[in-house]
């Protein structure tokens, strides 16, 4: 994995604002990227991530900041002269051009010699698998050989820059896991930059190195998709990133090598210090996957908690519990199915503790 | 039960209605064009017999003949006149196919681009003149045209524009801009422009947008994307509009009347002659059956070659 070196960022985003009217979409946002990572802008729609991308490939320009690319500013450069490629959500295909000119479209523009665009388009041809289908129509294709076909169109000018706009979106699940992986590794094997948005955490987290998570505009945090995950760093990003139960309680024991919380139903033991003082109230995040579920009280202390079994879904790799506590919460708990009998797990109305490692919780402030 | 529902589906199934919508407008153009072209047809084959038309087949001394007079076909290829005609038409109405491509291909364009808003309001533009009266409106540019006393024809005049038009043989003679090909194609664009801007319309507008920033995110620059994505898939909305401006101005009658001149006598005219000054229904119906081909014929390659290019895209 690459780690962005602070002086040779091979883009550079410098506190990038963009208004649409009185609209914020982009808000003061900086980042950099190094050269051959594979970035991830994650949020929901309408957070300013889409106007970001479009904003690297010029589609629209900054109301302020400014993007260096390769130590080139782009500010005033069109998108038509910017060394950067976007693969479209959806593809945006050419419908009256087979695929053999839809990849060859970008390399004509540049007025390369024939037999170098021949080659070019038949390198990326075999790189992505489409070798037999050169003579289709985008319409003949089946959604993943069209997006095969806007990747290779996308690399085939040998961009510094990638754009993927929700690369996997129009895909069904089952071929967008193998696609992911797929995709991966052509653009890791072509070893090009590539920033991509996404709405989805899964495919955020299996493609990229580093991930943003972007919320009205901002960026909330930026970190290795296991860094965003197991330390996020406020309320709306561990819920945003998969699912994780909030508790809120204030600091009774601030210790060096441990802290002690009181929450509601549950006495928190931290298994490290934090930067707090005690009385401070902070949120405590547990994901229901780090909890496990026994018939009978555990003997420590704290980390546990009591609760009434009110519903059970069964995933096939997990069976998700929501637990209804003394106070009224519910508690999410996610047990892994070890064995395909399902006696002795708990049934709905089962009174059962749920218990967790004091190393499993993050306490967060904000 | 079963059966009795079967056959009330039968009857009154989505099938059958679908027959019935197709089929009623077909039957009324075959009633309304087919048979009267048939009849035109055999006209066409057949001779002027004192104020009557002569049969095809006869019934004589027991034989039956079929007479076919070929006459008013040699006529037609013989006599340079009809030569002409035919050739004039299909120039001019080339011509103003190819103005009011030219004038509504960009007039199409920025009204699809335009605000959403604001689109209704500019189809609506397009289609105010189809409320007042063609001929009216035809014959308004009479008026307009006149170098003395019409709007048009002062400004042209002040512009002299006949310094332009005079040497281009667009009009005969300085200072009169009626009555020649220039004022024939002028109200021919004007009348036909709105069939060449409507589809144009159609098919921009339905145009993906995504499409053009790909290509520019591909190198290509705003022209560019315009020549290479642009014009090729709205490529159906211009066969059809030319189409629908092309047909009717071959065969069009009332404005080389109006606005026509000596140098621009089209078919339409001549069929007219033929019809009710000469009284010669077989040759007029001969001019009639060859003009149809001289259309038809074009139509039908065209529309064979588009049937086949959208078969091999599935």
């Amino acid at each position: 994995m690459s780690v962005p070196n602070e002086a040779g960022a091979f883009l550079r985003i410098e506190a990038v604002t963009k208004d649409f009217g009185d609209f914020r979409a982009v808000n003061e946002v900086s980042l950099d990227v190094a050269r051959g990572e594979i970035f991830a802008l994650l949020g929901s729609s309408g957070c300013g991530k889409s106007t970001l991308l479009r904003m690297l490939a010029g589609f629209e320009l900054p109301s302020s900041g400014r993007v260096v690319l390769d130590g080139n500013d782009l500010a005033g450069l069109p998108p038509y002269k910017r060394p950067v490629n976007m693969m479209f959500q959806s593809y945006a295909l050419f419908p009256h051009l087979t695929v053999w000119d839809n990849i060859a479209f970008g390399l004509r523009r540049d007025g390369l010699p024939k037999a170098e665009i021949a080659a070019r388009v038949d390198e990326m041809l075999r790189l992505v698998q489409l070798t037999t289908f050169a003579k289709r129509k985008p319409h003949q294709l089946s959604g993943g050989q069209q997006q095969r076909v806007a990747l290779a169109r996308s690399l085939a000018k040998r961009p510094k820059l990638l754009l993927l706009d929700e690369p996997l979106g129009a895909l069904d699940k089952k071929l967008r896991e193998a696609t992911q992986i797929e995709l991966v590794n052509i653009i890791r094997q072509v070893g090009v930059t590539c920033v991509m948005v996404t709405h989805d955490q899964e495919e955020a987290m299996t493609m990229a190195s580093r991930i943003a998570v972007m919320s009205e505009g901002r960026f909330l945090q930026v970190g290795a998709p296991a860094d965003v995950y197991e330390t996020p760093a406020t309320r709306f990003v561990a819920d945003f990133i998969g699912n994780v139960n909030l508790m809120d309680g204030s600091v009774v024991a601030d210790e060096a090598d441990h802290v002690d919380i009181q929450c509601a139903d549950v006495l928190h033991r931290i298994g490290h210090g934090i930067t707090g003082y005690e009385g401070q109230t902070v949120t405590v995040a547990v994901r229901p996957e780090k909890i496990h579920l026994s018939p009978d009280e555990p003997v420590e202390p704290h980390n546990k908690v009591r609760g009434i079994v009110e519903a059970s879904a069964y995933f096939g790799l997990y069976t998700v519990y929501h637990l209804r506590l003394a106070s009224g919460a519910l508690l999410k708990v996610n047990v892994e199915n070890e064995t395909r009998h399902r006696e002795g797990l708990p049934a709905q109305g089962d009174a059962v503790w749920a218990r967790w490692l004091p190393t499993s919780q993050v306490v967060l402030t904000q | 039960m079963a059966s009795t529902d079967g056959k009330r589906k039968s009857w009154l199934g989505p099938f059958q209605g679908r027959r019935l919508v197709i089929g009623a407008p077909y039957l009324w153009l075959l009633v309304f064009f087919l048979l009267p072209f048939l009849i035109v047809l055999r006209i066409s084959f057949s001779e002027m017999d004192g104020a009557k038309i002569s049969d095809l087949i006869g019934w004589a001394d027991q034989q039956l003949t079929l007479t076919l007079k070929l006459q008013n076909y040699v006529t037609l290829f013989q006599d340079d006149l009809y030569f002409a005609t035919y050739g004039h038409s299909l120039m001019y109405a080339a011509i103003t196919t190819l103005i009011c491509l030219f004038i509504g291909y960009p007039f199409a364009y920025f009204m699809a681009r335009a605000r959403a808003g604001l689109q209704p309001l500019l189809l609506m533009g397009v289609m105010l003149p189809f409320w007042t009266s063609f001929l009216l409106r035809v014959y308004a540019w009479k008026g307009l045209l006149d170098a003395q006393t019409g709007w048009v024809g002062q400004l042209l005049t002040f512009v002299h524009a006949d310094r332009l038009l005079l040497p281009l043989g667009l009009i005969s003679s300085a200072g009169q801009f009626m009555y020649s090909p220039f004022s024939l194609v002028l109200g021919m664009v004007y009348t036909y422009l709105p069939f060449m801007v409507l589809p144009l319309y159609a098919t921009l507008s339905k145009m993906d947008l995504r499409l053009l920033e790909a290509a520019q995110d591909l190198g290509a620059t705003p022209w560019q994307a315009f020549w290479r994505v642009t014009v090729p898939l709205s490529r159906s909305g211009i066969v059809a509009g030319a189409m629908l401006v092309f047909i009717p101005c071959v065969g069009e009658y009332v404005i080389p009347e109006l606005l026509g001149g000596p140098q621009t006598l089209m078919i339409g005219r001549v069929l007219w002659d033929e019809f009710f000054s000469n009284n010669d229904w077989p040759m007029a119906s001969s001019v009639a059956v060859v003009m149809v081909l001289l259309i038809i014929v074009p139509l039908a390659l065209l529309n064979s070659s588009q049937a086949k290019a959208k078969a091999a895209r599935t």
